[in-house]
């Protein structure tokens, strides 16, 4: 039995991992590298005076001391890779576990279906976390990280909760219950800097995480779709 | 007539994921993505930096 979950969760998560790799080099990846020009002072925003954009080399606290950029591209190419395989497999096991809970109160998921699961993953993942904290480039000092990722995860688990509850609840308490959960987070607030800074473009800042979103929608479709259809196809074998 | 509700009732048992495997999925699940999205370790979080912004994690 955790044989077969396994299988298909691995299957699902490695190939739409591959389909989330092939958008993020190509959509992603153009933007980070022209980011990270303007972290480093080789481009310079035309809003920023040239004192600011030199800045962030030399101090910007804890930001660049933590991160070590990978200098040579095919390694970190390959490591982003293999992190995005590993990333969306995990995604795919979460994915897979809540089948079998559905399964369990009588409720078989096709793959048709999981193209909804997957969207639900999608906008409980990305959408709702971006609405407080939208993907940023590299170089935008950030409030602390570890409030953030607190955030992260409680809007994650609230807005999935919600919506499992919305999809499955069958009272309307419980979908009232549901709307307090998406929305709490939001009223909570993401932590953020008092001051807005960064030496990337504004424009490019809205592209990334614009492009990231999209990446992240499609990427879930495909996750979803064959989660449920390596699920369905296994359940019936 | 009892014979084939026991026979319904045990297939659907048997088809069943069981909630200790079913944890276990959702564990390594989870366990992969805190890998991936989440710690701090230097070596970690330098392998899947780009990952992480592309992703929407909280990164650095």
């Amino acid at each position: 039995m955790l044989k077969k979950l396994v299988a298909s969760a691995l299957f699902a998560g490695l190939a739409a991992g591959v389909v989330a790799s092939v958008l993020h080099f190509a959509m992603l990846v153009p933007i980070i590298v022209e980011a990270e020009q303007y972290e480093s002072g080789q481009l310079t925003h035309f809003t920023a005076a040239p004192d600011t954009a030199a800045q962030p080399a030399a101090d910007d606290g804890p930001d660049t001391s933590l991160w070590h950029r990978d200098t040579d591209p095919v390694h970190r190419g390959i490591m982003t890779f293999g992190m995005e395989l590993i990333t969306y497999t995990g995604f795919a096991l979460i994915l897979i576990a809540l089948f079998a809970v559905a399964e369990r109160y009588g409720h078989q998921v096709t793959a048709r279906e999981g193209i909804l699961w997957g969207l639900a993953g999608f906008l409980a993942l990305h959408v709702a976390p971006a609405a407080g904290l939208p993907p940023e480039t590299p170089g935008i000092p950030a409030a602390d990280i570890t409030a953030r990722q607190m955030w992260w995860i409680g809007t994650a688990l609230a807005t999935g909760v919600g919506i499992a509850l919305i999809a499955f609840g069958r009272s309307l308490a419980l979908s009232a219950l549901a709307l307090v959960l998406i929305v709490i987070p939001h009223v909570i607030g993401a932590p953020h800097l008092e001051e807005l800074s960064g030496v990337v473009p504004p424009s490019l800042e809205g592209l990334f995480a614009g492009r990231s979103i999209a990446v992240a929608a499609l990427s879930w479709s495909v996750l979803g779709f064959l989660a449920g259809w390596f699920w369905s196809r296994n359940r019936a074998a | 007539m009892n014979t084939t509700t026991n026979t319904t009732t045990r297939a659907q048992t048997a088809s069943n994921t069981d909630l200790l495997t079913i944890a276990l999925v959702a564990f390594m699940g989870l366990g992969l993505v805190f890998i991936t999205g989440f710690a701090h370790v230097p070596v970690l979080h330098d392998s899947a930096h780009d990952v992480r912004h592309s992703i929407g994690f909280a990164c650095h």
